[in-house]
């Protein structure tokens, strides 16, 4: 009822618990502990996909991770869509829906399988050959065409509904690959007392000795061994086992990025739990026990589905209970297609023949399939395969030999090129890797990080080695992390050792066709020899070139044999050609994890204002600035941005407004040394400031630009309150911070950053005094107790105040400092009491109009980080007398004296009614060729309500000698003509900041 | 991510710091107009042993100087901000031996 191909008996699925499941909308049954992959090969389907270029038929190739060709879709419901998971990969769950991908209209009849037929079109470098000319073909040929011919899975277009977590943890001995090295790297380290982390990709500790049926380790069957000391580890507190977790990533420092699937296994996934976790692992030593992958050999057709590794064969045997065909040919260049024949041969298929490209295969394995009665054929090689969406013939030929070719029927090829060390983790981590001629592989030489390579990743093959390096490499991690010695430990084993012997390259004396190197990339070993005639020489462009290795499998069976291509045909050794880098993650890992809880609200932080939800259910349309949330205007019914602008400022040039500016950076400078402090951070005097005023504060950087301005209070001789710009706060603590630490360390001052205590409410225009006075105990509020520029301390509403009289408006104005927890409270007193003077509530729009029409500068938006204090006009703001303050001998600098520089001026436009865009650029002559001579550019622009027309502010080259004459701004469609007049277009004279 | 031994917490993963650049650049009290230029623009960027300073700015909050090797992104020493710079010599020798 499970399949066709399924066994009597065997294998570590659990039989007693059917699975229904769906590929292609097909359904079909499978057992619990099936992969996706194994169920299917258990219903004789082998189809599972096209490939990337030439829509070719494709099928399983392997049965772990390292699968180019099994790639799938899975929906799970509402938004839940993953595409390119691994068959291979995936635990088959109740009710699994999976699709094949990159094919239309299905899988059987492709449309795209035309590409087949133009396939020169497709050689190496045809990415570059064939769309390169003209480039206005990019946009409407060439991308719609790549893009809908190429690809793998489609991205889901819904939001992910799942949840996924992030975690750090700290151990002594992380343990990377839970076969029988990592099994005992792990056993060693624990026994110590180390804190262990054993990780492994598959869904049971194992690794090889799960499809081992013959070995027993310490007496017992392997397999049963595994399952046991992985449960006798995970019953430890200092040890940690995680299965269906893949360390994908190593960063500096022995930090390790761990990728676990948590629940996309289960039948009904535990709501509590999040779909998957990344660890953020912090080790002090590891042990990285990786194993190996199988090559496949090249030779041409060997894509078709049915042609498969070896020991992926061997595994669906003895793991699933899986028969991959019936009747199997074996081509191999070592033990591993003995292994697999006689696996299948137990499995009850029929082995046609072994292929050997061995001259006199040797050993246990091959006298086991030759007592079998499994036809030999030594120095043969694979010279090909015949088939349409299932291999149905393979052809072999006797290397050096005449041209005869035996044709033998068969429904599986299996294939086995040797194994290649996974030595992916060993290279994240910068270690060095050599190439072992005798066992023709990169293994792990000198390390760069605290951390060893065990068993088939270091090129051990055999069991009892694996079992005995896994063992010494995890005494050897726990001492080294400080953990003591375990006691020595032998694993006595039983079972076959296997003769190494593997094959790199091209099958030689093949026939046509296509012989693939890299599966999902659809490169072919042609395409190699291609790219080295074009020219090519190393590795990493001959790579980039074929974009061989660079599919999301980033070559795991493919990079050694194209290698050995690249080095034959540049006739060259191996090791001097070099391997491309390895890079993570070593298997794709998804957005969600790497995401983990910093999506929608959590992407990235926000502030808020005390007076936030006030402003908040009052209608307020909030821009970002930073990280803050601020209110730009308040419309009220009917009324447009414009009109609540319009609204807002005439109630503060009438009457008054309020304005949330909570958000301003503020820090108290405290200490005996306080006023020399700011005598240095700042280009103003300080030191003769009395206590109780306020003075603006202008702020360089060490180039002499401004960095960041603020009104400035002196409560009393040893204590300031600095205000900065919203965005400017957290610099410019750190640079006062960094001049304070390391350049003035004679000075005792102490910073401490006061912005989230405050709430800051700015009362402004002519009734402002009025508004509050009935609100304020102890502060004497008349103009001679307490003039522009001044600060007093007392109480407004009950609660303690910073009292400030300052004006970023040009109206008589305060600014109420009290505890942020009481912002609120003062905000709604304050408007109450100015309900019949007329007070509203205003924006930063507001704000923004009424400082411009003052020639108030922004930080930031008139500054860009060459606007020097004369640039900008605040020439006024320098002390004069000051030795040194920073930014000072900037000044003086030839580029900063010479003519020519910009200079902050005003526009006015000669329509009156005409608002400049910010940014826009300024020429003198409107009739020049272009391009123009650009010699300035606007920096603000508003319509002014108070004047009745548009005023903008500008930076122009000597623009302050150029006042009364005319300029143009161009425009794609007209030219605006302006004159430039001095910044400040309203009560120059400074009468109303008195009321 | 870099775990960098803070001279005054011990060590702490990379993010809880930011760089702040080279190290032991003194501000001049006087100087011409080219040395002026050299001290706001010229730094050394070395492949290499490199003295650059940190700032534990999600910790204590103080600035320390570091010795990094630029190319294997090892740190070789950390040590608070006004200790004496440390013979450059003496670190790239040490930088060869270790492993
Ligand atoms: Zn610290």
């Amino acid at each position: 009822m499970s399949g066709a191909f399924r066994t009597a008996s065997g294998g570590r699925i659990d039989r007693t618990q059917p699975i229904l499941f769906g590929f292609d909308g097909r359904a079909m049954t499978g057992f619990r502990g099936d992969t996706l992959a194994s169920a299917l090969l258990a219903n004789g389907v082998h189809l599972v996909g096209r490939s990337f270029k030439y829509h070719r038929p494709r099928g399983i190739v392997a049965a772990g991770s390292e699968e180019p060709n099994a790639l799938v879709t899975v929906d799970r419901g509402g938004g839940r869509l993953t595409p390119n998971l691994r068959a291979t990969q995936l635990e088959l769950r109740r009710d699994l829906k999976a699709t094949s991908q990159n094919r239309f209209p299905s899988l059987d009849f492709d449309i795209g399988a035309v590409n087949n037929l133009f396939s020169p079109l497709f050689s190496a470098g045809f990415y570059y050959k064939t769309f390169m000319w003209p480039a206005s073909f990019w946009k409407h040929v060439y991308e719609p065409l790549i893009r809908s011919a190429a690809g793998l899975g489609r991205a889901p277009t819904e939001p992910d509904p799942d949840r996924y977590l992030h975690r750090y943890a700290h151990c002594d001995v992380l343990v990377i690959g839970a076969g029988p090295a990592g099994l005992a790297a792990a056993l060693a380290a624990a026994e110590t007392g180390a804190r262990v982390i054993l990780c492994d990709e598959q869904s049971e500790p194992g690794g090889s000795l799960l499809a081992e049926t013959e070995a027993r380790i310490e007496g017992r069957p392997a397999a049963e061994w595994a399952a046991g000391v992985a449960r006798a580890l995970a019953g430890q507190d200092r040890v940690t086992v995680l299965p269906r977790t893949t360390a994908f990533g190593w960063f500096p420092d022995n930090l390790i990025g761990l990728a676990e699937r948590v629940t996309d296994h289960q039948d009904r996934p535990d709501p509590r739990l999040p779909r998957e976790r990344l660890w953020q692992v912090r080790a002090r030593e590891v042990v990285i026990a990786a194993g190996a992958i199988e090559r496949p050999l090249v030779f041409p057709g060997n894509d078709r589905p049915g042609v498969m590794l070896a020991d992926a064969g061997r595994i669906y045997a003895n793991r699933y209970g899986v028969r991959v065909g019936d009747r199997a040919v074996i081509a191999t260049a070592g033990d591993s297609g003995y292994r697999a024949a006689l696996a299948l041969l137990g499995a009850g298929a029929t082995i046609a023949a072994i292929a050997d490209l061995r001259e006199d295969p040797a050993g246990a394995a091959v006298e086991a399939a030759r007592q079998a009665g499994i036809a030999i054929r030594p120095g043969t090689a694979i010279a090909g395969s015949r088939g349409g969406h299932r291999v149905t013939e393979a052809s072999l030929r006797r290397i050096g030999g005449s041209d005869r070719v035996e044709r033998l029927d068969c429904d599986v090829l299996l294939m086995s090129g040797g194994f290649t060390p996974a030595v992916h983790m060993f290279s994240q981590s910068r270690g060095r890797l050599r190439f072992d001629a005798a066992l023709q592989a990169f293994l792990p030489g000198k390390s760069a990080a605290r951390e060893r390579s065990a068993g088939a990743c270091n090129g051990r093959f055999d069991l009892e080695g694996c079992l005995d390096e896994g063992f010494t490499a995890g005494a050897a991690a726990a001492k080294a992390a400080g953990c003591g010695s375990p006691r020595t430990r032998r694993f006595a084993r039983a079972g076959a050792v296997p003769a190494p012997g593997g094959f790199l390259g091209a099958v030689p004396g093949t026939g046509k066709g296509k012989a693939f190197v890299d599966f999902q990339n659809d490169v072919t070993a042609k395409d190699l020899q291609l790219a080295t005639r074009e020219g090519f020489r190393s590795i990493e462009h001959v790579k980039r070139y074929t974009t061989t290795g660079m599919a999301t499998d980033q070559g795991k069976t493919s990079n050694m044999n194209a290698l050995a291509i690249v080095a034959g045909a540049l006739d060259r050794p191996i090791p001097e050609v070099g391997l491309t880098t390895f890079r993570m993650p070593y298997t794709p890992v998804t957005f969600g994890t790497i995401a983990g809880a910093s999506r929608g609200m959590l992407f990235d932080p926000l502030r808020h204002t005390p007076i936030h939800d006030w402003a908040s259910e009052h209608g307020a349309v909030f821009e970002d600035v930073g990280n803050w949330k601020r209110a730009r205007y308040f419309p009220r019914s009917g009324e447009d941005m414009h009109q609540a602008v319009a609204r807002e400022c005439t109630a503060v040039r009438m009457a008054a407004g309020m304005f949330d500016a909570s958000t301003l950076g503020k820090i108290e400078v405290v200490g005996p040394d306080a006023a020399t402090f700011l005598e240095r951070m700042y280009t103003n005097a300080w030191a003769r400031l009395a206590p109780g005023r306020l003075r603006y504060g202008l702020m360089l950087n060490e180039a002499g630009f401004i960095m960041d301005d603020g009104v400035i209070a002196r409560l009393a001789p040893d204590r300031f309150h600095v205000t900065t710009t919203t965005g400017g706060a957290p610099g410019v603590l750190n640079h006062m911070e960094d001049y304070l630490q390391t350049e003035f360390t004679d000075l005792k001052v102490w910073l401490t950053s006061i912005t989230e205590q405050y709430a800051v409410i700015a009362v402004q225009g002519p009734r402002a005094r009025e508004i509050i006075a009935p609100l304020v105990e102890g502060i004497d509020l008349s103009p001679a107790a307490m003039p522009h520029m001044s600060v007093q301390t007392g109480q407004i509403c009950g609660v303690a105040t910073r009292l400030f009289r300052v004006s970023f408006t040009g109206e008589l104005g305060f600014e109420i400092n009290v505890p942020a927890d009481h912002g609120r409270a003062v905000w709604e007193a304050v408007l109450q009491a100015g309900a019949a003077y007329g007070i509203v509530p205003y924006g930063t729009e507001a704000m923004h109009v009424l400082r411009a029409e003052k020639g108030y500068i922004i930080v930031g938006q008139e500054t860009d980080g060459t606007v020097t204090p004369a640039d900008a006009g605040l020439d006024w703001a320098i002390g004069k007398a000051k030795k040194d303050f920073v930014g000072k001998r900037s000044l003086s600098r030839p580029d900063i004296v010479a003519p020519g520089r910009k200079q902050l001026v005003g526009l006015l436009t000669h329509s009156p009614q005409e608002v400049l865009e910010e940014g826009a650029q300024l020429v003198a002559d409107p009739h020049a060729e272009i391009p123009m001579r650009m010699i300035g550019h606007v920096t603000s622009s508003y319509h002014s309500a108070a004047l009745g027309r548009s005023i903008a502010l500008a930076l122009v080259a000597d623009g302050r000698s150029l006042l009364g004459q005319t300029l143009y701004v161009p425009m794609p469609d007209r030219m605006i003509a302006v004159t430039l007049v001095a910044p400040v277009f309203y009560d120059q004279e400074g009468r109303r900041l008195d009321g | 991510m870099l775990l960098i031994p803070c001279p005054h917490c011990g060590a702490r993963p990379e993010n809880e710091f930011r760089n702040a650049g080279e190290a032991h650049i003194a501000r001049p009290a006087e100087a011409d107009d080219a040395a002026w230029a050299d001290y706001l623009y010229m730094r050394t960027n070395p492949k290499g042993v490199f003295i650059e300073r940190w700032r534990h700015i999600h910790g204590c909050g103080r600035f320390f100087n570091c010795v990094r090797h630029t190319v294997t992104d090892r740190i070789i020493a950390t040590y608070k901000a006004g200790d004496p710079r440390p013979s450059l010599d003496v670190l790239r020798a040490w930088s060869e031996h270790a492993r």
